[in-house]
């Protein structure tokens, strides 16, 4: 019987954007020389504006002026991953798999709707029915977005990876319009549940079913 | 030299926009290093250069959308890159005069068709010092033989060199075409003979013509996402299926007077009865009659579908959303009314849940609010056919007595993919429909 590759799943705490962008860069050149086994990170940043590739386009979509984010302590970052404009902060735990999708997953799209798996069973977990929307990549409870997608692959090892709500303060998505869609919100499990739900609880959950959808093994 | 296609990355990708190019046209690259970046859905990919060499032309520039396995970029020896076009030209096979286009801007480079080895510049000043106009013969000849360039494998293209095949002239079974392997043994088997002169120029796209110029009195809007899903989803369902339309009369004096009867019973149990009501009980009675209307097509395959979801079109103040009653063919009136009564509230309030607009076997419109007499709708695919149902009102009649008379009356259109539905299937169903709502029984209400 083939026994599931192995996870190390390192929890951060709070970590700031570019340090984290430095890290994931030394851990998909160590996970491509086999160095290290799939790694998830999961951590949470400080207010940032992170801008995809797309970025002529993601400019736009951010509504607030300089001066504004400024006051309000946001940075803005540009990133080397898929998507558009989207906004990380105390509450959102972000979870950047550096995994080798090789030599059975790779399909980039089959990834990512792994990625909106885990989190569909997360809200499950909390008594919420998250879902897919054709075309809008994440996890959606009815019309908002719980949890976003954006993802980097270098020769089939993975970065980047998925933001997550769970006390997230939502007013912060007022300054962008969220991937570029304007026509849907955001939400949060404490919306949701109108619980504060404790950060490393909801790891637990993102660790379990991430394993189980991967077939991974902690 | 080898191309360089646009790669699979994974079952269900059919394309890529390229996002960057992380090497530049005359740039040594190594097998292996990262040549470009894609992107699809929410994932971007680097992709490593496949050969090593000298990137000597770019097909694809930054922005572009293509299909998996097209080519997007041609690596060659370094050597090649300082063949002068004015050789190109003579080495080329004599090709009929035409007008040389500019250079296209992000591959400033001159190629001329096999059996002569593809020359290339990385600049144009290196191409003979002159403007940037290389040789009508080495500019107009790579769009001809684009056709076989992309659809076939360094290997493939190998044995047809070794043997003197024309690749175009060999059909191709793999995917988009591509002349596999098997193809060219099997057509060298049949003893396919060599090559004939170069075909016809692949069709090419019509022009973008730009809809405003700079300094124009405009204001341009982005389209929001549904509209852009609107628009992709309309031309795609019309370059997919053979649209036909038929329209009817439907005498509805008989569902009137039942529904004037009926209608404060249903207020009572918070639900409206409305000529759609009846029309889509009549609908779901003619697809059991004409199941073949209720399919989709899969290839060669006719798919029958065991339950009937209908999809009804709701406007919105921001475009059109179809809400899908499942399992229809399990309700009566009332359960019908009630379902789309719901959903049409929550489509408004923006409250569906994905699952609840998808997985439609047959679609309901209803221009007729608008005060259309009938519409011609576009079939939401992958089904095969769509109602349109057109205003109902009082309209001057000629009664079986030849008498005339006043009648409740409005058109039903019918639009039909005719790949699957010939023209007397589609007007059986209608005239079922029609039949059904003519002699409703008031006893269903």
């Amino acid at each position: 019987m083939l026994s599931d590759r192995k996870l190390v799943v390192r929890r951060l705490g709070v970590v700031g954007y570019a340090e984290g962008l430095a890290l994931q860069q030394a851990l998909v050149a160590q996970r491509a020389a086999d160095e290290i086994d799939d790694t998830l990170l999961l951590l949470q940043h400080p207010h940032v504006l992170t801008l995809g590739v797309k970025t002529g386009e993601s400019r736009t979509h951010v509504l607030a002026t300089p001066e504004r984010l400024a006051e309000l302590g946001v940075e803005i970052h540009e990133t080397g991953r898929g998507g558009d404009v989207t906004y990380h902060g105390p509450g959102q735990i972000v979870g950047y798999p550096i995994i080798n999708l090789k030599p059975d997953r790779c399909d980039v799209h089959q990834y990512v709707r792994d990625l909106e798996e885990v989190m569909i069973r997360v809200t499950a977990d909390y008594g919420f029915q998250a879902g897919r929307i054709q075309g809008l990549t994440g996890a959606w409870v009815v019309a908002d977005k719980i949890g976003a997608i954006g993802v980097r692959i270098q020769r089939w090892i993975t970065s980047h990876g998925f933001a997550f709500n769970v006390t997230t303060d939502l007013d912060f998505f007022r300054l962008i319009v969220p991937c570029g869609i304007s026509d849907r919100g955001v939400t949060s499990l404490k919306r949701l549940t109108g619980r504060d739900i404790p950060i490393p609880e909801v790891e637990d959950h993102l660790v379990h079913h991430f394993c189980s959808v991967f077939s991974r093994t902690l | 030299m080898a191309e360089v296609v646009m790669p699979q990355m994974g079952e269900s990708v059919a394309e890529g926009t390229i996002v960057r190019w992380i090497k530049k046209v005359g740039d040594r690259v190594d097998r292996d290093e990262p040549l470009f970046e894609i992107s699809t859905d929410k994932v971007d990919a680097e992709i490593p250069s496949p050969w090593a060499g000298v990137l000597l032309e770019i097909r694809a520039k930054e922005g572009e959308t293509v299909p998996v396995e097209s080519v997007v970029a041609v690596i060659g020896e370094a050597a090649t890159t300082v063949a002068a076009p004015v050789a190109a030209g003579e080495a080329a096979k004599p090709a009929p005069p035409a007008a040389a286009a500019p250079p296209p801007p992000a591959a400033p480079v001159a190629v001329a068709p096999a059996p002569a080895p593809v020359a290339a510049a990385p600049a144009p000043v290196a191409a003979g010092g002159e403007a940037p106009r290389p040789a009508a013969a080495a500019t107009q000849t790579p769009i001809a033989e684009e056709g076989h360039k992309q659809k076939s494998s360094p290997l493939v293209r190998r044995i047809a060199k070794d043997h003197g095949v024309d690749l175009s002239q060999v059909p191709g079974t793999g995917l988009g075409g591509r002349v596999t392997k098997d193809d060219i043994l099997a057509y060298l088997d049949k003893g396919g003979t060599p090559a004939a002169p170069a075909r016809a120029a692949a069709p090419q796209q019509a022009a973008h013509v730009p809809a405003f110029k700079p300094g124009d009195n405009v204001e341009v809007v982005p389209m929001s996402v549904m509209r852009r899903k609107i628009a992709d989803h309309m031309v795609l369902s019309r370059r997919t299926s053979a649209h036909v339309h038929s329209v009817f009369e439907v005498d509805y004096t008989r569902v009137a007077k039942i529904r004037q009867a009926r209608k404060a019973d249903y207020e009572r149990q918070g639900v409206k009865l409305t000529y759609m009501s009846f029309l889509m009980k009549a609908a779901v009675d003619a697809l059991k009659a004409v199941p073949v209307v209720n399919t989709s097509i899969d290839g060669d395959n006719i798919v029958y579908k065991k339950n009937i979801n209908l999809g009804i079109a709701v406007a919105l103040d921001w475009g059109l959303i179809v809400p899908v009653i499942k399992h229809a063919e399990e309700k009566n009136v009332l359960g019908l009314s009630r379902a789309i009564q719901d959903l049409a509230a929550r489509a408004r309030a923006k409250q569906l849940k994905p699952d609840e607009v998808q997985g439609g076997t047959f679609t309901i419109t209803n221009p007729g609010v608008f005060g259309a007499q009938f519409g011609m709708p576009i079939i939401s695919q992958p089904q095969v056919a769509i109602l349109g149902v057109g205003t109902i009102e009082k309209r001057v009649a000629v009664l079986e007595d030849d008498a005339i008379g006043i009648r409740t009356k409005g058109y039903l259109s019918i639009g039909y993919d005719h790949r699957l539905i010939d023209g007397a299937v589609a007007d059986e169903f209608m005239s079922h429909l029609k039949k059904t709502i003519e002699n409703f029984d008031p006893d269903a209400v």
